[in-house]
Order: structure tokens, then sequence, then C-alpha cells
């Protein structure tokens, strides 16, 4: 009972997206009275989630059926990717009106994605890893391809699919030459079995980067990256959102879970070559952002640039016994700093596109005179993006970059912070047209719970931001597992 | 508990920027009253603050230490000495005066204006109080954007070109900054600026420590900004609305000197001392290098903005003459150097007040003329007497005429810098000369000999009463500390001797 308990959560976003689905098919006529109520109802399943999680989320020691785990590790993953889906549910409020008919199961895949997602998280098994990893791919190519009627759509849910399954499957692959050695499919167990097997040392690298291909997929490192940009302009823009912190975070909490517990051995292996990905990845990310003229493109492209820098912490890990920069609770405390802060602009992008119907940043022209809040907003967020202090990104990059000073990987920071001055250059393209140049002046409508969406998010860029020691410490004790694993 | 004074003047502003937020933006004599108000607390306070110092005591005084990030030993840590305090004076004083000007010259988006204006002096006084490397970065970096938005809504017809290069080469700058700090943290345990120059870190390790003291001096060498880095200067200083050149020139650039006062010199000598002859040469050659470029200026603006580069030219090669004191080993070398320092931070002070002044005074006559082009004037001394006088006297001082304020910075510099680097020094006595003829052919012959267009220039009116309210300060101090540099003097001094006797 005590194990079913932890998993509260989980069954309550099924038992959610059930009712959802059921209310949806029940309830004929489309109406907005119908959004409203089935919208409400999966924020309060979000939200019931949620405080499940706060209530039962004990550390379990065993994992459930020896598949699900319920450490530190997981539960945060599990907190932050709920709290991500309040905030996109919250601003999705009457997005899709005008775009599609069919607007109650929508929000019922939001809650069977962030399921996916919480399973993801806990998985310690291969199996079960790659199940929940291809449910979270299935729900997401669905919410990308929502707006079946309109072109852009249904191409990125296509090219999203396409390369999906290509990852899928060559992480499948690299889990077979794991099995296939090991003989085991859980994680504890393959390090030591690795070890013991005498082909070990020579197909451990060839599964390590396979089973890169599908974890860099979800977090769109490059070279697996081709499919966000088109896939990020074309998907409606809450999935987007989603899409640039839930599944992301997701492959992260896989990538640290799995290198770490299972290949620990092939450290510098990995090492070495995540150091390599790390670079190209910000670097290319942001160099082709700064040509981009579609907001949802260019933040496609930051998105990129931003996993690349969250990588560094992954790299540059380090046992963490005399000081907090340990590199791994570094990814973490960067996550939830870009958590709030990428949901907060994309809300506003939401409400821009919503009034305007337009993504091109040249129409952002004036937002300060239409509406302040916004426009404040957005610049923060921006400004959180760059790692200005006093925000959360601040926070975040200075625990990434400090782990890599205290490795000494000096080539790694320096490359990270002539990043963060280039990324400076195309977010202040948006500022510039907000504040700067001169537009149409008329207010803008925005929905309360958009509003709401915004305000919350820029509250807590601003307390990560002035007050982190809370976040740090959460994200420190995370990460303790795995370290404790690896040391 | 003691009432915590540097907090009061580091924030009171930040606070009245949110409480303007939420006043309506059509009533702007109240924003703009209600901004001045605000800024009269910490110009009091930091008045008080020059009285209440104790001189003889000096060292670091008005502490407050509370915890801020203990999981990595990041503290709110704030105290001044006798180089803070003039400089919060002047931040005080300026941006008082800045919003004063402008409650009579900007009149688009003024509840913008005032909050950004106002958060902008927490983020410069912030800067001049931080003993914390992580409050000081972050007091450093919030400066940028409110300057940056000032320059691209406010400003001139480059604006939006002037603002980016403004934010993104200081960004570049102080980013490099950030791992140094690191860098430190990992080598003392702690973010503490103090501590840091207690130990001197990387002490065993040239290269590092080489490396840490580039990173530094270069984030502080674009703030100064020192040849080669200087570029954004001009096109900032130009674009900016007038209150913001006068913040620009007046503080912002004094956070760069700070910088290598506070931080470069004490905490990395050894390297300091072994580059001092490049970071000299440096700073000769933005004495002269700028004050030739100002002859050839016919923007009336961008010639006060590169003389900006000349005169910040001369606090760099004072505080390298100091560094390059640690070569002899000599009590007379130790003495020297404490003369260069205190010319150096008295320069900073005087240039603050005295280009500031003329920044206003560039403003004022744009206003009336809509143009700052040299060649079309001339002759405005009859027609305009008041401004005639007010120009010429702030000129005068900031070409180091002796008796007004600007003479003491340059004289003491020299006087320092000719016992340490004796060829250097020489040298920069060239841009005394050209500071000279700038000022005395360029901007008092062009603009106020000559004969006058009547036709062209006759609805001219002289200064008017906010004008000169806003100047009589500024003169006011430009004689006073001309005639009698002790108090400012004095103060200086203090911390001055107290750095070198340390290194």
């Amino acid at each position: 009972m005590d194990i079913l308990s932890a998993f509260a959560p989980e069954l309550a976003l099924f038992l959610g997206g059930l009712t959802l689905l059921a209310l949806d098919m029940a309830w004929r006529r489309a109406e907005e009275r119908k959004e409203a109520v089935i919208l409400s109802l999966a924020v309060a399943f979000t939200a019931l989630s949620f405080l499940l999680l706060l209530l039962f989320g004990k550390v379990s020691a065993s994992p459930l059926f020896g598949m699900l785990a319920s450490d530190r590790f997981a539960l945060f993953f599990k907190g932050l990717v709920l709290v991500g889906t309040g905030l996109v549910l919250l601003s999705s409020y009457r997005y899709l009106e005008g775009h599609t008919p069919y607007r109650g199961e929508f929000y019922a895949f939001f809650l069977l994605v962030t399921l996916a997602i919480l399973l993801v998280v806990g998985s310690v098994n291969l199996l079960m890893l790659y199940l929940a990893f291809e449910f979270l791919s299935l729900t997401s190519y669905i919410l990308v391809g929502y707006l079946r009627e309109e072109g852009k759509s249904s191409e990125a849910a296509i090219k999203y699919f396409l390369y999906g399954i290509t990852a899928s499957a060559l992480m499948l692959y690299g889990m077979s030459l794991l099995y296939g050695v090991t003989g085991t499919l859980y994680l504890t167990e393959i390090g030591p079995a690795l070890k013991k097997s005498e082909v070990g040392g020579w197909l451990a690298f060839p599964a390590m980067i396979l089973l890169l291909a599908g974890f860099g997929f979800k977090i769109a490192l490059v070279p697996f990256h081709q499919w966000s940009p088109d896939t990020y302009e074309g998907a409606p823009t809450p999935v987007t959102a989603f899409l640039s912190v839930g599944p992301k975070a997701a492959g992260l909490a896989v990538l640290m879970r799995v290198f770490i517990t299972a290949l620990a051995d092939f450290q510098p292996d990995w090492t070495a070559l995540l150091a390599g990905i790390s670079m190209v990845t910000m670097t290319l990310g942001n160099l082709i952002a700064l040509r981009q003229e579609n907001i949802k493109r260019m933040m496609a492209y930051s998105s990129i640039a931003h996993a690349g820098y969250i990588l560094m912490g992954i790299v540059c890990m380090v046992s963490g016994v005399a000081s907090n920069f340990t590199g791994l609770n570094g990814v973490l405390i960067y996550l939830m700093a870009y958590l709030f802060t990428n949901l907060g602009a994309f809300a506003v992008v939401i409400a821009v596109e919503r009034a305007i119907g337009s993504n091109r940043i040249a129409d952002y022209a004036g937002l300060i005179k239409r509406d302040p809040l916004l426009a404040g907003a957005m610049i923060i967020f921006l400004l959180s993006l760059i790692g200005i202090p006093g925000t959360g990104g601040f926070v975040g990059k200075f625990f990434v970059f400090g782990a890599a000073i205290q490795m000494q990987f000096y080539i790694l920071a320096l490359v990270g912070i002539i990043n963060s001055v280039i990324s400076a250059f195309y977010y202040l393209n948006v500022v510039k047209q907000m504040f700067f140049r001169p537009g149409d002046e008329s207010p803008i409508s925005v929905s309360s719970s958009l509003r709401w969406a915004v305000v919350v998010s820029l509250v807590m860029v601003f307390i990560i931001g002035l007050y982190p020691h809370p976040f740090i410490s959460v994200g420190t004790e995370a990460v303790h597992i795995l370290g404790s694993a690896l040391f | 508990m003691e009432f915590p004074i540097l907090s009061a003047i580091t924030f009171i502003p930040a606070l009245g920027a949110l409480i303007i937020l939420f006043f309506p933006k059509e009533r702007v004599n109240l924003i703009r009253w209600f901004a001045i108000a605000v800024s009269l607390i910490p110009l009091a306070l930091s008045t008080y603050l020059w009285i209440a110092y104790n001189q003889s005591e000096g060292g670091i005084q008005f502490v407050e230490r509370y915890r801020w990030i203990p999981a990595i030993n990041v503290w709110y840590h704030v105290g001044v000495d006798g180089i803070s305090v003039p400089m919060l004076f002047l931040t005080s004083l300026l941006s008082t005066l800045g919003y004063f000007y402008s409650a009579y010259t900007i009149h688009e988006r003024v509840k913008e204006y005032y909050f950004l204006f106002l958060l902008l002096q927490t983020g410069m006084n912030g800067v001049f109080v931080a003993l914390d490397f992580v409050l000081f970065y972050v007091f450093w970096e919030i400066g940028l954007v409110p300057m940056y938005l000032l320059i691209g809504v406010w400003g001139g017809k480059y604006r939006e070109y002037a603002a980016i290069k403004f934010f993104l080469y200081t960004l570049a700058g102080s980013v490099f900054m950030l791992l140094a700090i690191l860098g430190i943290y990992f080598t003392t345990g702690s973010f503490d600026i103090l501590k840091a120059a207690e130990v001197h870190p990387f002490a065993d390790n040239f290269t590092l420590a080489s490396l840490a003291f580039w990173a530094f001096f270069v984030a502080f060498a674009i703030k100064v900004p020192s040849f080669p880095f200087h570029t954004w200067l001009p096109d900032a200083h130009t674009e900016a609305p007038t209150a913001g050149s006068v913040i620009l020139a007046g503080i912002l650039l004094k956070l760069g000197c700070y910088g290598l006062l506070r931080i470069v010199l004490p905490i990395f000598p050894e390297p300091f001392r072994f580059y001092a002859p490049i970071v000299a040469i440096l700073g000769l050659i933005s004495i002269v290098y700028g004050a030739f470029v100002c002859m050839a200026q016919w923007d009336l603006k961008r010639l006060i903005a590169y003389s900006s580069v000349a005169h910040m030219g001369y606090v760099v090669l004072g505080i390298a003459a100091a560094a390059a004191s640690l070569n002899f080993n000599h009590p007379s070398f130790k003495e020297s150097a404490a003369i260069a320092l205190n010319g150096a931070t008295m320069q900073m002070f005087n240039h603050g007040i005295i280009t500031g002044g003329l920044f206003f005074l560039v403003g004022m006559i744009y206003e009336r003329a809509h143009t700052r082009d040299l060649q079309v004037f001339g002759g405005l001394g009859a027609k305009l007497p008041y401004y005639y006088a007010v120009v010429m006297i702030t000129g005068l001082a900031s070409l180091g005429l002796p008796g007004l304020a600007g003479f003491w910075g340059e004289f003491l510099v020299f006087r320092g810098a000719f016992h340490i680097i004796p060829y250097i020094a020489a040298f920069g006595v060239i841009g005394v000369v050209a500071t000279a003829g700038y000022i005395l052919w360029k901007v008092v012959q062009f603009m106020f000999l000559g004969p006058f267009n009547e036709e062209k220039w006759g609805y001219l009116t002289d200064m008017e009463a906010f004008e000169k309210v806003t100047m009589w300060p500024l003169l006011l101090f430009m004689v006073g500390f001309g005639l009698y540099p002790a108090p400012l003097l004095n103060i200086i001094n203090t911390a001055t001797t107290a750095l070198m006797g340390k290194l």
C-alpha cells in the first residue's frame, strides 16, 4: 500500500486523463463553457497530482516491481513537470478558439503526456524506460499535430514523428546491446555486469552513443535537434511551450540516471563526448537563433542553446564534498529557473499571438504601449534567458559555470560565456521591438488565466534570482542519490 | 541595531521606482517631483555619511553583513571606505540633478523614464558599497539594463545601435569577470572581497593569477573605458538623453575605475606589478589619443565624450603607477604611489562633477538650437552671456586650470607618476596641452567668439532658471574643491594610504 501511495500522483493524472476524455465524448455540443469546464478540471487534476506528490511523495527504498523508483531525483522532476503543466494549461485557455472545433480532448492529452514524463523520470529498468519514453513520444506527436486543418501543424507532427521513431529505434538498439552484454534490464545491475563482461568494454561505447540518440532527441541536442525549429513553429504554441521544458527535462533526467548509474565506469568516455556536444549545441543554437524572424523559431534555437549550457553541469560533475557546485545540482537548478523563464516567455508569445495573430518578432513593435505588463514581464524573462543577475537564469548559469571552473574546464566555460554574450544580441532584438520601435498602440485583450501564468512565472523568476537558497538545497539533495551511485 | 545607512542609500531609489509603478502614467508632474523627492533622501544620507565617516580610524566602516545564500557562502556584505564615500555622494548628487533637469526636458514616457533611472541609481550605489563578489556582480550587471533602455528609448538618431553596442560591450567584459570571481571562490572558499585582498588568490600560480587579473582588468577597462576598449563610449554618450550622458560620464565610468581600485590592485598586486607598464601605456594612449581625437570632432557632444576617454586615462595612469611602484623597494615610492592614487580618485570625483556639467551644458544648447555642430555656431558669447560664463568655468575646470577642481586630480597623478614611471608620465603631459587646445579652440572659439549669425540664432535665449539651478551645485564644487580640496583629499587619503600599506 505504501509503495502504491508513492505513485498516487501518476494515478491522479491517469484518472484525470480518462475522465476528461469521457467527459469530452459525453458532452457533445462544443461550446465555450465546455472548454472552460474541461480546462478547469485539467488544472484541478494537475494540482491534485502535485498535492499528492507533496503529501505522499516519500522516498521509498525499493522501486515498484523493480521498475519505477520513487527517489528524490524522480520526485524533483515530477514536481517540476507538474508545475510546468499547470502553467501551460493556464496559458492555453481559449488558445484553440478559431483554430479547431475539437477543444476538449486537447487537455486530456496534456494530462497524459505529463503522466508519461512522470513515468520516464522514475524508470530504473530499460524496458519500463522504453515504454514510458514511447508513451511520451506518442502523446507529444498528437499534441503537436493537434491543429490538423493547419498545414504547418501537420508538417510539424510528421517531422517530429519521423525523427522521433528513428531516434527511438536507435535507442532501442542501444538498450538491446546493453541487455545482450549484461543479461539484465535493471539499471543498477547493468554497471557491475558490464565490468565483469569481456565484451562490455568495447560494446558499451556504441550502446552509449545509440542511447544518446534517443535522449538527445528529446533534449534537442545537436546533432539530434533538426526537428525542433519546424516542430516548435508549427505546433500549437502551448504545446511548443510544453515541449521546451517537459520532454527536455525528461530527457535530461534519464540521461543522467542511465549514464551515471549504468555507465559509471565509462565516465571519461561520455564526459568527453558530452563536452563536445555541449559546446557544439550551444554555439550552433545561438548562431542560428541570431537570424530568426519568427519568435517561436527563435525560441526553438535558443532552447537548443540552453540544452548546451545545461549539459555543462553533467560534464563537470564532481563528488561535491568540498563545495556545493556539484555540476549535477547545477543541471537541476538551471532547469527550475529555465522552466519558469521559458514558460513565462511563451505565455507572452501566446498572448501576443492570440491578440494580433502573428509570431513575427517585428510585430512585437510597441508592445510596451499596448500592454505594459506583458512587455515588462517579457523583458525580465529575456534577461533571465541571457543570465542577468537578479533573475533565476543567472543562478542557473552561475552553478553550471561554477562547476566548469571548479573542474578547471576553462575552455568549456569560455565557450559558454561567449555564447551568453551572443545570445544577448537576439534576445535584446525582441526588447528593441517591444520598447524602442513605434507600433500599433491599441490595447490587447488577454485572458485572466494567462495573466496569472505570466505573473506566477515572473514572481518565481525573481524569487529564484534573489533568494535562491531553498532551490539550491532542493536541487542539491535531489542529485545526491546519483552522486552516491558514482562516487 | 544601528540604522542601516548604506542599505538605505542603495535601496531607497529602487523602492521609489517600485512606488512609481503604481502611479497613473498621466500624472507626469507627480511622478517627476516624487522621483526628485525620493532622490533627496540618499543625497542627504550620503552627505551625512561623508561627515560621519571616521577619518582618523579609516578602513571599512558602516558595515552590514547578513547571510544571503548560505549554500555557497554568499553574504549580503556592504561597507564603505574613503574611496566609496565620495563616490556615493557623487552618485546621489548627479542623480538628483539629472532628475531635476529631466523634469523640464523629458516629456515622453515619463513614468518609465523615472522608473529606470531610479533603478539605475540603486545599481550604481550598490557597486560602491558591495564587499561580496556576488553582490558586487549583481549590482554591476543590474545597472546595465536601465541604461540600455534609457539610451534606446530616449536617445538620439542612432540610439538602437548605440544601446546594443553599450550592452554587448559591457556584458562581454563582465562575463569574464564572473569566471574570475568563481576562480577566486574555489581558491579562497568565499566570495568576500576583503578576504580575497588579504589572501591574494593564485599567489602561487602566476599563469592563473594573470588570467584572473586580465579577466577583471578587461571588465573594468571596458567600463572606464580605456583604449582600446573605448569605442562603445562615443556612441553611447552621443545618443543618450542628456541626463543619461551625465550619469554615464559622471558615474558609470567611475564604476570601472572603482573596480580597479577596490578589486584589481588589492587582490592581484603581483600580476598588476608585472603588467603595470602595459596598463600605464594604455592609460597614456587614452590620454593622448583621446585628446587628439577631441581636436578633430565637430559634434560638441562627441567631443565631450572623447574627452572622457582622455580624462579617464589619467585615472588608469595613476593606478598603473601605483602598481608599478611595487617594483621598487623604497618608502618614497610607496608615498608617490599613494599620491598617484589620491590623484586618480580625485580625478574620478572631479571628472564626474565637471564632465557631468559639460553634458548638461551640451543638452541645454541642443534643446535650443537642435544641433550640436560646432561649425554652425559662433559669437554666442554676446547673446548668451550667462551660458558663456558657465561654459567657460566648466571648460577651464576640465582642462585642469589651477584653482578649479580638475587641476588636483591631474596634478597629483603626475606628481605620483613622475617619480615611478617618469617617461610615460612625461608623454602624458602632451595630453594636458591638447586638452587646453580643444577646450579653448574648439569649444570656446567656435561657439562663443567670432561673428554672430543673427538671422539664424537670433531666437536663442540665455539659461533659464531650472538650468541655472542644475548647474549651481556643480559650479560650487568645481570652485570649492578647486580652491580648498582638503575635505575631498583627506578622506580619499585615508583609503589610499591604507591600500598601499597592505601591498
